[in-house]
């Protein structure tokens, strides 16, 4: 689904990300851990057209996106939530999943009717927000949830794209420790009920290791190892330069 | 005729905060389109008086307004902020240089006088104004306020309302669900031009006289004064915001001379204790009751 091929950025001296070749797979959901600096937030912003690379190829269902805009990228289906949560926060939790379906739809320019006269829509932006257990929330607008509930309401709204490679970047940052795993709940058993291809950011390998089939480990640029969380789990490279271990 | 000049201005408050209120974009210079609406019936009046009919009138004003609101609005929506409402206020007051120096076409500072218009082959001949504006047209006048009510209405609830809203809150992120966000902050300023533009229009028959301070940056600020006065957070605010400003206006300048200064102080007032406006506060208010009865 996504073949990524030497790509490269650097940023004057510092290699962000440094000639990094990467394989996702129709409905696999792969983490990428690393140390802060490590370039995993460069190499999202990377795939979603945030910035361009310096060399290298993105390859998205077999078109060469490496420069396409993210406008474009979205249209074809790379969807991706923020580590800092990028919300609609005048509006109910139910129009900023509604509003995207809309988008999606084509049906942005439709300026009469009410939003509420479009049921289908409707009904599915509650189910979407069922499948993260939100729908509760739906008439309470961004302001009245919490940290928790926002990360997922931001993973909803891609969700909601249609997108067939979700993009997370750090989905429970700002969470709170026992919230992190509620939330990951939340986010995973939606995204798998409908099989979307997933690459998770993340700097906590516990909170990953549950929910990812692969993992892979960034260290200044560089693809430093990847398998199953076990295996990673058990890799004494990993363990002394991300988890700080040393036996 | 004090009720009058307020749904005109109601219609002018729906319309300009279809981009303050729900775009999230603040002009200082829609007195611009207001005086596009105006100055289209005054005009017509002066050189096409056979074509000057309130069915003939209205369209035409829409057009007018459509037209400049469209040349206005593609250079504007390219910038937001404080860069939007300095760019909107510039273009305003090129306008008003226009209308002010162009003696000969528009009446310049004198401004033009406005007739009584036909209405569907009905003439007015010999009606005074005060008659005309307490009969036929009070009614005409309440339909247009009820169509364009409902139509801002079904705009603001509609899928492209909610894109405006979209963009207001967090533009990165509308961009990023799909949405072209400059082209609709152009649509939202297209249409609110329309809006002030007709309320323009209507607003000549009542004041019998139009002169180029329409266009000034003074009277444009006097529309977001309304606005704010009301309320932006809520639908109905600009409505009863208008009407509160029509009669405060008058009130203060049959009292005073000192008008403006009763009109800066509210401001101040309203900015401190009712940053939501009138109509923020009292359903603020009518919250809290319902509230407690539970």
């Amino acid at each position: 689904m996504l073949t990524i091929d030497n790509l490269r950025k650097h940023f004057g001296f510092v290699k962000a990300v440094d000639n990094i070749n990467l394989d996702i797979k129709e409905g696999e959901i792969v983490s990428i851990i690393g140390t802060n600096g490590a370039g995993k937030t460069t190499l999202v912003n990377l795939i979603s057209g945030y910035i361009r690379p310096d060399s290298g190829r993105i390859l998205f269902l077999d078109k060469d996106i490496t420069y396409a805009s993210p406008y474009v990228r979205i249209k074809l289906g790379v969807g991706r939530s923020f580590q800092l949560i990028q919300l609609f926060g005048g509006i109910s939790v139910l129009d900023n999943v509604r509003t995207a379906l809309f988008s999606k739809y084509g049906m942005i320019r439709r300026g009469l009717l009410s939003a509420d006269r479009y049921s289908s829509v409707t009904d599915e932006a509650i189910k979407i927000l069922d499948n993260f257990n939100m729908s509760d929330k739906k008439n309470l607008t961004p302001k009245g949830l919490s940290e928790g509930d926002l990360k997922i309401l931001d993973v909803a709204i891609a969700f909601a794209l249609k997108s067939k490679l979700l993009l997370l970047d750090e989905p429970t940052s700002g969470v709170a420790t026992s919230d992190k795993f509620k939330v990951m709940d939340s986010i995973v058993s939606a995204i798998r009920k409908e099989g979307i291809s997933t690459l998770i950011i993340e700097h906590d390998m516990d909170i990953v290791s549950g929910y990812s089939d692969r993992v892979i480990v960034m260290h200044e640029g560089r693809i430093m190892a990847q398998g199953k969380p076990d295996e990673i789990m058990e890799n004494k490279d990993v363990k002394a330069t991300v988890f700080g271990i040393v036996n | 005729m004090l009720f009058e000049y307020g749904l005109t201005f109601a219609i002018v408050g729906l319309g300009f905060n279809l981009l303050l209120g729900y775009t999230g974009l603040l002009s200082f210079g829609h007195g611009a389109y207001f005086a596009a609406g105006a100055y289209t019936v005054a005009m017509v009046g002066k050189y096409l008086p056979k074509a000057y009919s309130l069915e003939i009138l209205i369209p035409a004003a829409l057009l007018f307004s459509l037209v400049l609101s469209i040349i206005f609005g593609f250079v504007c929506v390219r910038h937001t902020r404080i860069f939007f409402s300095i760019l909107a206020l510039s273009l305003s007051m090129l306008l008003f240089a226009l209308l002010f120096k162009l003696y000969h076409i528009t009446g310049g500072s004198d401004g033009l006088r406005v007739p009584l218009p036909t209405m569907f082959g009905f003439s007015f001949k010999g009606v005074r104004r005060p008659e005309f504006l307490s009969g036929t047209y009070y009614y005409f006048l309440l339909v247009m306020f009820a169509v364009s009510f409902l139509i801002m209405k079904g705009i603001v609830s509609s899928p492209f309302g909610k894109a405006l809203q979209a963009i207001r809150d967090n533009e990165v992120r509308a961009e990023l669900i799909g949405i072209r966000v400059r082209r609709y902050r152009l649509y939202a300023f297209i249409i609110s031009g329309m809006f002030v533009g007709l309320g323009g229009a209507l607003w000549t028959f009542v004041n019998g006289h139009v002169t180029a301070d329409l266009s000034h940056w003074v009277f444009s600020g006097e529309i977001v004064y309304m606005t704010l006065l009301g309320g932006f957070g809520i639908f109905e605010g600009p409505i009863i915001g208008a009407m509160i400003f029509t009669y405060l206006k008058l009130y203060a300048m049959g009292n005073t001379q000192y008008w403006m200064f009763v009109i800066g102080a509210t401001l101040i007032i309203l900015v401190l204790l009712l940053p939501n406006g009138v109509a923020g506060a009292v359903s603020g208010l009518w919250g809290k009751i319902k509230r407690k009865s539970h």
